[in-house]
């Protein structure tokens, strides 16, 4: 990739989405660390965060065909913390509850499998492309 | 006077195109996660077919303009899914792949081609 972000090639184009798929798999790794976190109000409890993806085209679409994914920005998903009454839990409130980190466990790993599976899908991707440049090098050899 | 190229054009043409969808196949498979992407392809047979000196369309004449020209927006489509997606995304991994390997051996294809016309010549300026 060149200084101002262009796609000139096919390795700008799985790079970055492989880089995308990585802020991917780390949010859900910050999520399943964060599952089962207590929190003392509904305001500190952890919320599931999430990437949000954009595609973006090569200054010359046109010509090239090129384009690829960024991450565009990464949001907290709006759901309520489950409410737990567990009195003699250190962080509970003034009532006796506390407050269940916002996520879903089986969700993320689902979420995790398919980010795998597109990480491996453009690696495979820049391998066969590799392998053909190469041959293509060697012409007429 | 371009003898050399005559004799490789066609194949080193279909290289270009293959190269081409390549990428386009490969920026299909990057997208398959961006909510509302759009797969994109070409029709690889007519865009040969514009190629070939020989093919449906020639000039005859020196004021002829000639149809062969490089792929562009114009010829580039967007593929019509077979299953609809919830975020609107019309990128179906497994079809992508499959096209992009296809597409893959037929640049190998082409480029066995290339190989055995320059190996070719290359015997005739030997004369071996």
């Amino acid at each position: 990739m060149n200084k101002n972000g262009n796609i000139n090639n096919i390795f700008d184009v799985a790079g970055r989405a492989m880089a995308s798929q990585m802020v991917r798999l780390n949010t859900i790794a910050t999520n399943l660390a964060n599952a089962g976190s207590m929190a003392g109000s509904p305001d500190e409890a952890f919320r599931a965060i999430r990437p949000v993806f954009e595609s973006k085209y090569a200054a010359q679409f046109e010509k090239t065909g090129l384009s690829t994914m960024d991450t565009q920005e990464i949001v907290t998903l709006n759901r309520e913390p489950e409410r737990t009454f567990m009195p003699d839990h250190p962080k509970a409130d003034g009532n006796g509850f506390v407050y269940l980190a916002a996520v879903e466990p089986q969700e993320e790993m689902v979420d995790m499998m398919d980010a795998n599976r597109q990480y491996q899908n453009n690696i495979e991707v820049v391998t066969t492309m590799r392998a053909l440049m190469m041959r293509t090098i060697n012409m007429g050899k | 006077m371009d003898r050399f190229s005559d004799h490789l054009g066609f194949q080193a043409s279909v290289l270009g195109l293959r190269s081409r969808r390549n990428n386009i196949l490969a920026s299909n498979i990057a997208n398959a996660a961006t909510p509302n992407f759009k797969a994109r392809d070409f029709d690889f047979a007519r865009a040969a077919e514009k190629l070939d000196p020989t093919g449906p369309l020639t000039t005859t004449n020196k004021q002829h303009i000639p149809a062969a020209r490089p792929v562009g927006m114009r010829d580039m489509q967007y593929r019509v899914p077979l299953n609809p997606s919830y975020d609107g995304n019309t990128v179906e991994l497994a079809i992508e792949q499959m096209q992009f390997s296809e597409n893959v051996m037929r640049y190998q294809t082409s480029l066995n081609f290339l190989n055995a016309r320059i190996n070719g010549l290359r015997s005739a300026i030997r004369g071996e």
